[in-house]
């Protein structure tokens, strides 16, 4: 499977095989599944999926600029000069002020929990997805 | 010389037709350098957890990456090495994934445009383990790439808990990435090889694999001829030498067996299980990842220069040339390995293993400085004698006990014709043991010299050969092999101070008259 490209930050293949645009810009239940595994976060209910849907819509007006040979632009930075630091050290050893920040801490080292947590397939997670079109 | 390859295409087999085998490499090596790549906190291994740590490192809100010119350097001379084309624009990107080790939630890495692209590496195989057979194989480079290392996570399952030292969050790592030209773990390790020697040459890298600065992940598909190619699986956490040709040939092996028993190969990821043996699938990993690739918007595009499009009136520490960097590169191994045999008229295979080893070509060469012994005679010594004793020992060249100078001098009084190469060896035993006496002590002490009285030595070959009536007799009648006894029975009366060749010579000049 190929690198999803940098546009917009969605991926080709969530814009072009999940039918991403289809049927007047609805967005399909596998690209939603996909968001919620990707941004844990839970649509809840239709008036969630309505609200992701017309931001979507809102966004792609930038579609109507006809951009054909352009060339895409990073930032307003894009032609400043990349500043090179020397290779000296300069920072570091604050290591009980960045541990203040934590919950838990085990002999200054920061803890969190054991390795990443898969949400659940979406047959087997209680999500207002289970059953919808 | 291009050979075509060894292993390309396992053999065939009455249950099995003969399959072609691809492996690929993605190696990232530490940068050697002071601070980060984005950010002045030093890069040091073993420090106190989280001590090494900027507010940037930690990801805190409100702080920015600052490149490291020292980091561009490294990637600058390594891609040259490789003979790549260096991009004179390269971009930064954010490489979006969630892990504890991972405080931002993206590494910032290069993945539109890189700094360098279509490179090469040769390398070289000895045929059928023996080293007097020398094949040399090229891969091709498809690009390096700057990034950033992240954090490490120290797993305590008892707890159902992470522990993560964030030290190691941001230092610059350069990811080599090495086409599937590769077909066996014996190929991929050469390859390997000869990139920590290159790195360590350039200094770019001190790429020791031990201490996590060479990481190589591997990617390996198999497929019959003619079929379409094979599903690919990632190995990772491959963190030796030794168990990289093992975990991807088990791997070979596995998707082979797989295919053959008409399973199919999953696109996962794995890890090498070094206790087992084997490769086993990773957790963590599951399902495909969506890295959301944006354009990192606070670092402009790099820019750099070479000696015609340098700019005039910029600072020169804002600059970086290609052209300067390129005319500064020290000789790279292949390089320094022609330069041995051409001036030394060793073999291909001996500069190899002088390469091989840490310190020990300067070693050989500051041998035959204060030697006169040819060099062809020293290589025997310090590949037999010196690099066996320190292996036995787990020595390195610098930890020897027996200095060039010893040895040179060792070497002398047997180029002088002083002590046989007996002789030499049992001194040398006496000198590994580093109590600080000269070989000439030694001599002396053990009375080793040779006898230099031709008149008594030849009086000892004439009792030999009175004492030996049979043997002469045997000699006499046609056979030459039954001399050796006579020059062993010389050799014990002399409790081996004869010169072997010399009591030869004597031996027949009385036996034939």
């Amino acid at each position: 499977r190929d690198k999803p490209s940098a546009v917009c930050g969605v991926s080709a293949e969530a814009r072009g095989c999940r039918g991403y645009r289809a049927g007047g810009g609805k967005v399909s239940v596998e690209v939603l599944d996909h968001l919620e595994h990707l941004a844990l976060v839970d649509f809840r209910d239709a008036e969630g999926v309505e609200r992701l849907q017309k931001a979507i819509q809102f966004a792609d007006q930038l579609h109507e600029v006809n951009t054909n040979g352009v060339e895409p632009m990073d930032s307003v930075l894009e032609d400043r000069c990349l500043y090179l630091r020397e290779d000296d050290v300069t920072e570091g050893n604050c290591t009980k002020e960045l541990l203040e920040n934590a919950r838990e801490k085990v002999e200054e080292y920061f803890v969190a929990p054991p390795g990443n947590i898969p949400l659940p397939k979406l047959e087997e997670r209680e999500t207002f997805l289970q059953g919808s079109q | 010389s291009q050979s075509s390859s060894l292993c390309k295409t396992t053999p065939s087999t009455a249950k099995s037709p003969r399959k072609i085998v691809f492996v690929g490499l993605e190696i990232h090596a530490q940068i050697s350098s002071n601070s980060k790549l984005f950010s002045g906190s030093q890069v040091q291994f073993a420090a106190p957890p989280n001590s090494l740590v900027s507010f940037f490192d930690a990801s805190l809100p409100g702080t920015l990456p600052v490149l490291n010119r020292r980091c561009v350097e490294a990637a600058v001379m390594t891609g040259l090495a490789l003979n790549c084309s260096i991009n004179k624009k390269s971009l930064f990107d954010r490489k979006h994934y969630f892990y504890a080790d991972l405080p931002a939630g993206y590494q910032i890495t290069q993945q539109r445009v890189p700094i360098a692209v279509n490179g090469s590496l040769s390398y070289s195989l000895c045929i059928d383990n023996k080293m007097s057979q020398m094949v040399t194989k090229t891969v091709r480079i498809k690009q390096i790439q700057l990034e950033q290392d992240s954090g490490k996570s120290l797993h305590d399952d008892t707890r159902s808990q992470t522990l993560v030292d964030l030290n190691r969050a941001g230092v610059g790592l350069m990811e080599v990435v090495m086409e599937p030209d590769m077909c066996c773990g014996e190929e991929a390790a050469a390859a390997v090889r000869e990139l920590q020697l290159i790195l360590q040459t350039l200094g770019s890298s001190q790429a020791v694999m031990a201490e996590g600065q060479l990481r190589v992940d591997a990617n390996v598909s198999v497929h019959h001829p003619g079929e379409p190619y094979g599903v690919r699986t990632e190995v990772k956490n491959i963190n030796s030498m030794r168990f990289l040709a093992k975990a991807i040939d088990y791997e070979i092996q596995r998707q082979i067996e797989e295919l053959e028993n008409g399973g199919t190969i999953l696109n996962e990821t794995r890890a090498f299980d070094s206790k087992l043996g084997c490769t086993v699938p990773m957790r963590d990993k599951e399902g495909q990842q969506d890295y959301r690739f944006m354009p990192e918007p606070n670092l402009p595009p790099l820019i750099l220069y070479d000696a015609k499009s340098l700019p005039a009136n910029m600072n020169h520490q804002q600059v970086i040339n290609i052209d300067w960097i390129h005319e500064r590169l020290p000789d790279l191994p292949s390089v320094k390995r022609k330069k041995l045999v051409e001036q030394y008229g060793i073999l291909p295979e001996h500069s190899f293993t002088l390469l091989n080893e840490d310190g020990l070509a300067e070693f050989f060469e500051s041998v035959v400085k204060q030697t006169q012994m040819k060099p062809k005679k020293v290589i025997g010594w310090i590949l037999k004698d010196l690099l066996s004793y320190l292996k036995q020992h787990s020595l390195t060249v610098k930890e020897s006990p027996v200095s060039s100078f010893l040895l040179a001098d060792l070497l002398n009084l047997l180029e002088k014709k002083e002590i046989s190469s007996t002789a030499a060896k049992q001194v040398l035993a006496e000198l590994w043991k580093g109590e600080g006496k000269t070989p000439l002590e030694i001599v002396k002490e053990q009375k080793l010299e040779l006898l230099q009285d031709q008149k008594e030595l030849e009086q000892i070959c004439q009792a030999v050969i009175d004492g030996h009536e049979n043997e002469v007799m045997a000699i006499k009648a046609g056979n030459p092999k039954v001399l050796n006894k006579l020059i062993g029975l010389v050799q014990k009366k002399t409790q081996g101070r004869s010169n072997p060749v010399l009591v030869k010579q004597l031996l027949e000049k009385k036996l034939s008259g």
